[in-house]
């Protein structure tokens, strides 16, 4: 039945698109399999590559008036499983989307396409003097259109927010196929705030076509340094010192031994021999600020045991200290065969309390993790290692990494502080959230996809019915029935 | 039925369980001449003190079908439309406080019925500050949220959601939910609290607010430029623009332009004391012959450029058209002789504009027609946030808004009986 149904859609779309948009040979279609969380895997039914918003809202219509799901996908880099595929449905691919449409430094405004990748619109406002400062760390490869489905964040958004601080309108293909178009060029345009709804929300809420995105001005100075401490608590202690100076840092970035030697062994970044924890700290603004401040925080991380201190000259400097701590992810596959990328949140203050409960909890289990993190903003990216070829490390890992996100919630975090909930985490959304938080949350879902054909099965864990409606009544007002009122 | 008869049906009405929450005897009373919202007379009153009170409220009226309003200082009671109908006030008085201030992780959590200027003086021993101005003056978190006021600073710090990072509402069945928390960074779920701000209390009472908060600079500056604008505001355009161009960093690039004459542009910079001196200096010199750096605002900072019972409009517009926004108020009210006065953040293309009391409707209704005309070609809106009821009367507050279709859907959703706010809002919402 659905398959002979797949079989007519795909027939359908490629009369109307064109064959070589539309993918339903097996071999093909498997390497639409993942985004960038492979532990799942699921081969979608179909995939489509749309050139225009006109085919993306054409190709939603097709899947509405089939009854078949759609998953859409930028770049597929996602950590959370938010564009693994429906066995059952359709891809939607945005990368051909990827025209920069407008970039107005005078209005601080580029206007992209999903499919435009995340450095590409600071490449296109750099001649101006303007960047657009959300820079997750996959930017060289990430979609916009997926920043937005995960308001995707980065190492700078201690300072510069994420994504939805930085999307004033958004063109969007609804779950029932209409093109509709929301925010615009200014702001506070007039009405619910549904393009701040609908940024992170997944790809449950619709496809988005077109992005109009702030562009900020370059900082007049960007000043880098690199502390190294015997451990994190001092690291932590350090970072704690310069927020309650009142510095607000474009990042503090933090990472611990472990992270440390494996970021050594993939990219040689050279870090302090020896050090427990480094702490990476930019600065950004006017050239008067930032020195100012950049002083107190050298002061500050010395008076809180900073072993050793390393300010960039230069750009290639300030490269080279950030090397580490962006390779530090793929750099752990070269002490440890397998590991998970977890992503949480917790109070910042409270940093050297869960570490330390981290490491009990990595003990007891006999597993061991690399701590990086964005200490700015108590964003832990703790990386759990383990060997599948280990009977029992793999479900201890997952286990641990579970352990770790029940930490987050019970020190009053979140889940999920950068990656989203996607298909990875729907499960432990009930940790943070009441039945009835969901089910309000379920409201917004069904004004937009009452069918529950967009991305079904991502970030909530039980699907619900849009049919219900809570307190809908039928007949004459409960006053008038009552007898307690004529008209009023 | 009668007032008393209504009482006593909310006082015994509610769900199981919700007796003892509704029988507090400051709970209820019956409305008094001050409780009329838009011309509007509520019947009751309800001043919940917890969000647990507010949800048994809000039940015993969902048994009762009552149109509920939401209240808070009362500061922008008048904004939006004048409710469709009204039977109970729930106001936020007894709904006050800061609930937790957790300075060294920068996030306080208040109740919704706290005065912005009682938030300002919690924070402050701390060094902290929610940096959301207050251009009506005294409101409410809850008002503030509501009708998302914004000010001068919002060129530097955003405006409330960029600043909003947890919610607690109640909605109109009586089920309270939260969403967001009270870290910064936070993708879990869904943001319904960029969905409440501004949204006028149409979709739920929110409750309680989790915000983050910004360091007091320790030094701000305010430099200060009269500008002709005989020439179309073109050179108020080009020194805006230089000021925008610059590395300065401003959190504040404010326009004040009254009725006739020159027009006034004030550049706030804010940071460390050594620092804010040199970027002063040179934003002055970058103004050239007339600029000034003064410690103090000017009178009319971070005040809307209106008073009671005239009308206020706000206009939008992308940053390169602000000043045909102003040119083309300025031609706007000589044509239909309304004196305008405008004043606002040319730093982020969003303009307030009052006209008098005694302005003729029709030439008001036509000074909003030709502004629709002006904030459309440059990206933007006119909204009459508040106005006489004569020139309520005569005009569409919101004009056109994309994606009503999805917002009305949005609204079936959360009050499927068109009960909270009813028609305060755009489209009737």
């Amino acid at each position: 039945m659905t398959a002979t149904r797949i079989g007519r859609l795909a027939a359908e779309l490629r009369d109307r698109l064109g064959p070589d948009q539309v993918i339903d040979d097996r071999p093909r279609l498997r390497t639409y399999e993942c985004d960038g969380l492979a532990a799942y895997r699921v081969v979608p039914a179909l995939v489509v590559l749309p050139h225009t918003a006109a085919e993306c809202a054409l190709v939603v219509r097709a899947c509405v008036a089939a009854g078949v799901p759609f998953v859409a996908r930028g770049s597929g880099t996602g950590l959370s499983g938010g564009a693994l595929p429906h066995p059952d449905g359709v891809l939607i691919v945005t990368s051909r989307l990827r025209e920069i449409r407008l970039v107005s430094a005078a209005d601080e405004r580029a206007v992209v396409e999903p499919g435009v990748v995340n450095l590409a619109v600071s490449r296109a406002a750099a001649p101006y003097g303007y960047y657009y400062a959300p820079d997750p760390s996959s930017q060289q490869i990430c979609s916009i259109g997926g920043n937005v489905a995960e308001n995707s964040g980065g190492a700078h958004c201690l300072k510069y927010g994420f994504t939805s601080n930085h999307v004033l309108g958004l063109q969007v293909v609804t779950p029932e196929g209409e093109l509709v178009r929301l925010g615009g060029m200014a702001p506070d345009s007039p009405g619910y705030d549904l393009v701040g709804a609908f940024v992170g929300s997944e790809g449950t809420l619709g496809i988005t076509t077109e992005v109009t995105l702030r562009l900020l001005r370059v900082p007049e100075s960007v000043r880098t340094l690199l502390a190294a401490f015997t451990g994190t608590d001092a690291a932590g202690a350090a970072t704690s010192a310069i927020i309650a100076a009142g510095v607000v840092p474009a990042a503090v970035e933090m990472m611990d031994a472990l992270a440390i030697e494996a970021a050594e062994a993939a990219v040689r970044c050279g870090y302090p021999d020896g050090a427990g924890a480094v702490l990476i700290v930019e600065l950004d603004g006017p050239a008067a600020e930032v020195d100012a401040q950049f002083a107190e925080v050298v002061a500050l991380c010395r008076a809180n045991g900073a072993t050793e201190l390393r300010i960039a000259a230069d750009e290639r400097e300030r490269a080279l200290i950030w090397r580490g701590r962006k390779s530090a992810f793929a750099a752990v596959g070269r002490i440890s065969p397998d590991y998970i990328v977890q992503d949480g949140v917790i109070p910042r203050t409270a940093l050297p309390e869960v570490l330390r409960r981290i490491a009990e909890l990595a003990a007891e289990r006999g597993i061991r993790v690399a701590n990086v993190f964005h200490a700015g903003d108590g964003n832990l990216h703790p990386l759990v290692l383990f060997d599948e070829a280990v009977e029992g490390q793999t479900a201890r890992a997952e286990e641990l990494s579970g352990a770790i996100l029940d930490l987050c919630v019970a020190y009053g975090g979140s889940i999920t502080g950068e990656h989203g909930v996607g298909v990875d985490k729907a499960t432990y959304l009930p940790r943070m959230f009441t039945d009835d938080d969901l089910d309000t949350m379920q409201l917004l879902r069904c004004a937009f996809d009452p069918r529950g054909l967009a991305n079904p099965g991502k970030i909530f864990p039980t699907p619900r019915l849009c049919g219900e409606v809570p307190g809908r009544r039928k007949g004459p007002h409960p006053l008038q029935a009552a007898g307690l009122a004529e008209v009023f | 039925m009668s007032t008393p008869d209504l009482l006593d049906a909310l006082r015994t009405g509610g769900a199981a369980g919700d007796g003892e929450l509704l029988r507090d005897p400051d709970l209820f009373r019956p409305a008094g001449p001050a409780d009329v919202i838009g011309g509007v007379p509520a019947r009751a009153v309800a001043a919940p003190t917890s969000a647990a009170q507010a949800a048994a409220v809000l039940r015993a009226a969902a048994g009762l079908g009552l149109r509920v309003v939401a209240r808070g200082a009362g500061t922008t009671v008048d904004w939006g439309n004048p409710p469709a109908a009204l039977d109970l006030i729930v106001e936020t008085r007894r709904l006050t406080g800061v609930v937790e201030h957790a300075a060294g992780d920068l996030i306080v959590v208040v109740r919704a019925g706290t005065r912005l200027a009682e938030l300002r003086a919690a924070l402050a021993p701390a060094g902290q500050q929610l940096a959301l101005d207050d251009p009506v003056g005294g409101a409410t978190v809850g008002g503030a949220v509501a009708v998302n006021i914004s000010g001068p600073r919002r060129m530097g710090y955003g405006t409330l959601r960029d600043l909003l990072i947890g919610i607690t509402l109640v909605r109109v069945d009586g089920v309270v939910a939260r969403a967001g928390g009270r870290v910064v960074k936070n993708v879990a779920g869904y943001d319904l609290g960029k969905l409440m701000i501004g949204a006028y209390g149409t979709l739920g009472l929110v409750t309680e607010c989790v915000f983050r908060l910004h360091p007091v600079p320790a030094a701000e500056a305010y430099v200060r430029c009269r500008v002709p604008v005989a020439d179309g505001f073109t050179r108020f355009g080009r020194l805006a623009s230089a000021v925008r161009g610059a590395q300065f960093a401003p959190v504040a690039l404010e326009v004040d332009a009254p009725a006739g004459g020159p027009a006034e542009l004030v550049v706030l910079l804010e940071g460390t004391a050594a620092g804010v001196a040199a970027r002063a200096e040179a934003t002055r010199r970058l103004l050239g012959a007339g600029a000034a750096v003064d410690s103090r605002p000017p009178p009319w900072w971070s005040r809307y450029p209106w008073t009671a019972g005239e009308t206020g409009l706000k206009l939008t517009g992308v940053l390169t058209g602000v000043p045909d926004l102003l040119a083309a108020t300025r031609a706007v009210a000589d044509r239909h002789h309304v004196p305008i006065r405008v004043r606002g953040s040319a730093g982020t293309g969003v303009l307030y504009a009052g006209l008098p009391a005694s302005a003729d409707p029709e030439e008001v209704a036509r000074v909003l027609d030709e502004l629709r005309g002006a904030t459309g070609e440059v990206g933007g809106h006119a909204v009459v946030l508040t106005a006489p009821d004569r020139v309520r009367d005569r005009v569409d507050l919101w004009g056109p808004v994309d994606g009503l279709e999805l917002m009305r859907r949005v609204k079936a959703r959360f009050d499927p009986e068109a009960r909270l706010a009813p028609g305060r809002f755009v489209g009737g919402l």
